[in-house]
């Protein structure tokens, strides 16, 4: 049986993620608390915006309202990678070799692992940021379509362009496909190799949270009263193909979700804060917790594939052991 | 689009009023925005503020909560031209809504040369946007000696007047009362339904600009004694057009109206409606529709299809609807082709079941819509 340890913490939980197998949640007011031989907590900006786990999954990289890029996790001392005051810090990824990506206004920039910052001017607002899995290569979502710069060389950028506001943007874990989520509710994908476009529509709700399975066979997202799974595992993605429903309720939405890290078992978390495990090949379901006080806003498994943090809009946060 | 709309609004009702009202503050440099602004935020009236604005500008901004965003209109991708939004404003409402119990209501000031529409329709469109906030009122600040010509020189001073719900005549000091009569019939020719309130060093009673309810279904024209006002001509045959003696295509379309089958009534003097907009240049008119009581299953398909069809050229519409054997009062307000529309409460005994709808807009069919309207009526 899975059993919950609950976090109640006080405010809206923007990434709950595992660092060195501690769980470690963000809030928007700026704190980070861990669960690290009981409850502690760092104060990191004022205001937090965003947050992405570095790849070494050692350490949190946060954008804040108080113009900041830090790099925290654990005891350590929080690191300040930039700041530009005033300015919101709304979107940041974290790329291979220490490189970070981060967005503020029109200009996404990347910072190399020397400390180089080199900043990457766009006529319109940068909204969400995702490092592609091979190469130095990273995508910007923007208005009609996706950038993808490449800061390791002088090469030129490379447009992808689609009607509409793209707000987040992920790569296949193969780096075959890219996908945005879209102000409207939808995604949007292209095949990178040849550019072809792939629209997946049809969601009630805009689309916020997304995880491919692993090995990138799956694409699973919320913004419906079901998972919506995209099958990729074809060479022209999920062209011609319907997704899957998972997990499916009559009263609430699905908010959030998160694919175990190597099986095909997705954890599905719903507006009114409860949390369903369901196996793809069967439709197998398993509730991991129940009802809470608000939606879920982030999940993450851990390494170990046993745990899952939890985090939701009105900070009833949580690990999860579906080992019980 | 318009249906799906009404839906949401009718959900919008019956939610939790956890809402956070939002004031949108619209009008050219110099017209006394960050005056206003600053009055707000530091009047004692125990509110805390949340501003956005697009830059930082020279005046200073005294409050401890300001964000800096870029406008950003987005297009939304559904072939609809007028279907658009304030991205910026929807990241950065998200952001503050996440930390809400540092203010108590946010502020946007727009640029000079900012559209109104996008702005107000984020508040609408977007879901999420939608959920935590409520557009409260858009309140244009005008320049009373520079207007003319701003008029003259600029599309969006017509638009930002034409889409406001309050409009704040300021630095009347500076100019005669008979010329600021003259703007005052130029800004009612724009935008028949808007309060007007002239000011010096943008010195309005703050409780005319916040806490308006302007786009709220149930207090919507609620405030507004013009709109709500007994037709001092509703014995006359064309009584729905009443207000098109100081429309604004006055100016440039006098030929036109003198063919036009005796509906437009220049010389007739409605109360407040009398002066002859002098300013020749606007072409935001306004189309004011009066009738008896509807019949549901013609005028809702006929609303839709007004607004499916002008939705692009129809910056608001506001109306209160008698819908036949229905007890209560159906009132409607619309923003280009989002339309919402609600039960308001019971006619009172002594109010007349009369229908009356106002459209504010650019190359509306005057003659169309009232034909199709008044076909609208109950037999």
């Amino acid at each position: 049986m899975p059993t919950v340890a609950p976090l109640d913490l006080n405010g809206h939980c923007v990434a709950a993620v595992f660092l060195d197998g501690v769980p470690h949640f963000a809030l928007a007011d700026g704190t980070i608390h861990r669960l690290d031989h009981g409850h502690q907590w760092t104060e990191v900006h004022d205001g937090l915006l965003c947050a992405s786990v570095e790849q070494s999954g050692k350490a949190l990289l946060t954008g804040g309202e108080d113009g900041k890029v830090c790099r925290s996790g654990g005891s350590a001392e929080v690191e300040v990678l930039h700041e530009a005051p005033r300015k919101w810090i709304t979107s940041v990824a974290a790329g291979p070799q220490g490189v970070v990506a981060f967005g503020s206004g029109r200009t996404a920039y990347a910072r190399l692992a020397n400390g180089t910052i080199k900043p990457f001017e766009h006529p319109r607002s940068v909204e969400g940021l995702a490092f592609a899995p091979k190469g130095l290569r990273f995508g910007v979502a923007r208005y009609n379509g996706v950038t993808l710069h490449f800061p390791g060389t002088e090469g030129k950028p490379v447009e992808m362009e689609w009607a509409g506001a793209h707000t987040g943007v992920t790569f296949s874990p193969n780096g075959d496909f890219l996908v945005t989520t879209m102000q409207e509710n939808a995604l949007h994908g292209w095949k990178l190799s040849d550019g072809r476009h792939m629209r997946m529509t049809g969601y009630p709700a805009k689309v916020k949270s997304f995880s491919w399975s692993n090995k990138g066979r799956w694409l699973a997202s919320s913004g419906a009263p079901a998972a919506i799974v995209w099958p990729f595992q074809g060479k022209d993605g999920p062209m011609g193909k319907p997704p899957l429903e998972l997990g499916t309720r009559g009263n609430t939405m699905v908010t959030c979700v998160a694919f175990h890290p190597s099986e095909e078992i997705l954890a599905i978390g719903y507006a009114d804060g409860m949390v369903l495990a369901v196996r793809v090949a069967d439709n197998k379901e398993i509730l991991l917790k129940r009802e809470g006080k608000g939606p879920i806003s982030t999940m993450n498994w851990d390494k170990d594939e046993r745990r899952l943090a939890f985090g939701t809009e009105t900070g009833d946060c949580g690990v999860i052991d579906i080992a019980g | 689009m318009s249906e799906a709309a009404t839906q949401s609004a009718s959900q919008a009702a019956s939610q939790a009023p956890a809402q956070i009202p939002v004031t949108v503050l619209t009008g050219y440099l110099g017209a006394g925005k960050t005056t206003l602004l600053n009055r707000i935020l530091s009047e004692a009236h125990g509110k805390r503020y949340a501003v956005i604005v697009n830059e930082f500008g020279e005046i200073g901004i005294d409050n401890d909560l300001i964000v800096e965003s870029d406008e950003e209109i987005y297009e939304m991708n559904n072939g609809c031209v007028c279907c658009t939004v304030r991205g910026d404003l929807i990241r950065v409402v998200e952001g503050l809504m996440r930390r809400p119990g540092r203010f108590d209501a946010i502020v946007v000031e727009t640029t000079g040369l900012a559209d109104p529409v996008p702005v107000a329709q984020t508040f609408f469109m977007d879901d999420d946007v939608r959920a935590k906030t409520r557009l409260d009122a858009v309140v244009a600040l005008v320049d009373a000696k520079h207007l003319p010509l701003r008029l003259k020189d600029s599309r969006e001073a017509e638009d930002q007047i034409a889409f406001a719900d309050v409009v704040v005549l300021n630095k009347v000091d500076l100019v005669s009362e008979d010329e600021i009569r003259k703007v005052e019939a130029t800004i009612r020719a724009i935008n028949p339904s808007a309060k007007i309130y002239r000011a010096t060093r943008s010195g309005v009673d703050l409780a005319n600009v916040l806490d308006r309810g302007a786009f709220d279904l149930n207090r919507v024209l609620e405030n507004d004694p013009h709109f709500l006002e007994e037709a001092h001509d509703h014995d006359h045959h064309h009584d729905h057009d009443h207000d098109h003696v100081c429309g604004p295509d006055c100016g440039h379309d006098h030929h036109h109206h003198a063919h036009d089958h005796g509906h437009d009534h220049h010389g007739h003097d409605h109360h407040h409606h009398g002066d002859v907009s002098p300013i020749h240049d606007v072409t935001v008119q306004s189309v004011s529709l009066r009738g008896g009581e509807m019949d549901p299953k013609r005028f809702f398909p006929w609303l839709d299809k007004v607004t499916q069809a002008d939705g692009p050229n129809i910056l608001r519409l506001k109306g209160i609807i008698a819908i036949k054997d229905d007890p209560d009062r159906y009132v409607v307000q619309g923003v280009h082709m989002i339309v919402e529309g609600d039960h308001q409460r019971p006619w009172k005994d002594d109010e007349k079941h009369e229908s009356r709808l106002v459209f504010i807009g650019r190359d509306l069919d005057r003659e169309k819509l009232t034909r199709s309207f008044e076909a609208c009526q109950a037999q």
